[in-house]
């Protein structure tokens, strides 16, 4: 589920730092920017790996800080396609089962990946697997902290920058209702940047209670 | 320990290559640990505003990480099942499934491997359970519960 990425990037150092090792400094630099954040296409980052090349140290005129072109490897989650994890049931929704390994949250295995069939009890916000034996149908409950094993069928990957301006825009004159905007940006920030798509609809996934005898 | 839900995204100047290697648990597991180790001894720093997020991470992925296989795991034990895993022909990110879950059972080795009905036999599968149960190790306490004797718990 991890990878090794070889980036490019230049590392600023304010003056107050010059007495540091570059190293040192530059490392705290990178992971103060990377770890526990997610790179468009690539994954969530987790540490500094190691620096494979400094370029020479410049100062700009204007900035006493001192710029350098570093490149270096980071350490990334990314599990690869078809890969089988095993996580925490963080809930359920309508949209799905939501899975958590602690460190990353967004995961989602969806209604229609779940072992069949399968219903969502409103009253409980839980889905049942209605599972079917020569005895009878047993409703396998996938509540919320049970272990879970699950296999990455897909992952997205969204471009949170800020889109600026809505194209609706008000008029002073409509000061008075209360534009929507505030709502929808909400709703964008609460997408996240890196999702997986999980499935559980082969023998040996899901619950892992249901498959331990 | 408040999780940051909202994980933000940011660039850098250059990707050279988004997938250089595909790093095992173990390794993972290993380079935390000693990056935290190493962060002990840097008191002031590891608190100043910024590094926040490396704590988080490091915190969040060494603790999921610690309930897995991989923290029982070895140098030695690494290289050792790799070597085992050598007649089997399986591709790089079958075997690091493999090391990475440590599977039991012939329903997970099947999970793992791909087209397993084709290129495995009954035989194979256990043959492999037993060199995946043999060489790796598992949780002592899991295996110190499993096997003591309930007969011979006695009121102390």
């Amino acid at each position: 589920m991890f990878v090794l990425v070889e980036m490019v990037d230049t590392v600023r150092i304010p003056p107050w730092s010059f007495h540091r090792q570059l190293n040192d400094a530059i490392a705290e630099e990178l992971n103060k920017k990377l770890a526990n954040k997610v790179v468009y296409n690539v994954g969530l980052c987790i540490c500094l790996y190691d620096i494979t090349k400094l370029e020479d140290s410049y100062i700009f005129p204007g900035d006493g800080a001192s710029h350098t072109k570093v490149h270096f490897r980071y350490v990334v989650f990314h599990p690869f396609l078809d890969e089988i994890l095993v996580g925490k049931i963080k809930g359920c929704s309508a949209e799905g089962v939501h899975v958590s390994l602690g460190f990353f949250d967004d995961i989602i295995i969806p209604p229609e990946s779940l072992q069949q069939p399968t219903k969502f009890d409103e009253a409980e916000q839980v889905w049942m697997w209605e599972y079917e034996t020569d005895e009878g149908a047993h409703d396998l409950y996938m509540d919320q902290g049970e272990e879970i094993r699950f296999r990455v069928v897909d992952e997205v990957f969204i471009d949170t920058s800020p889109s600026g301006p809505s194209a609706k825009k008000e008029g002073p004159s409509a000061a008075a209702t209360a534009p929507p905007a505030g709502a929808e940006d909400s709703a964008q920030q609460k997408e996240a940047p890196y999702t997986l798509i999980g499935s559980v609809s082969e023998p040996g996934l899901g619950l892992l209670s249901w498959w331990n005898s | 320990m408040k999780i940051n839900h909202g994980f933000t995204k940011v660039t850098v100047d250059q990707l050279r290559d988004a997938n250089a290697a595909m790093l095992s648990n173990y390794e993972v597991y290993q380079l935390l640990t000693d990056l935290k180790e190493k962060r002990k001894e840097m008191v002031k720093n590891k608190h100043s505003t910024g590094q926040q997020n490396l704590n988080t991470i490091m915190y969040e992925t060494l603790k999921y990480l610690s309930k897995t296989p991989c923290a029982h795991q070895n140098p030695d034990t690494v290289k050792k099942f790799l070597t085992s895993m050598l007649p089997h022909k399986l591709t790089k990110a079958e075997k690091l499934q493999l090391l990475n879950h440590r599977p039991q059972t012939a329903v997970e080795i099947q999970l793992m491997v791909e087209e397993s009905e084709e290129r495995l036999t009954e035989e194979q599968i256990d043959e492999l359970i037993q060199k995946v149960t043999d060489v790796l190790p598992g949780d002592p306490q899991k295996e110190a519960d499993a096997s003591a004797d309930p007969e011979m718990e006695t009121d102390q």
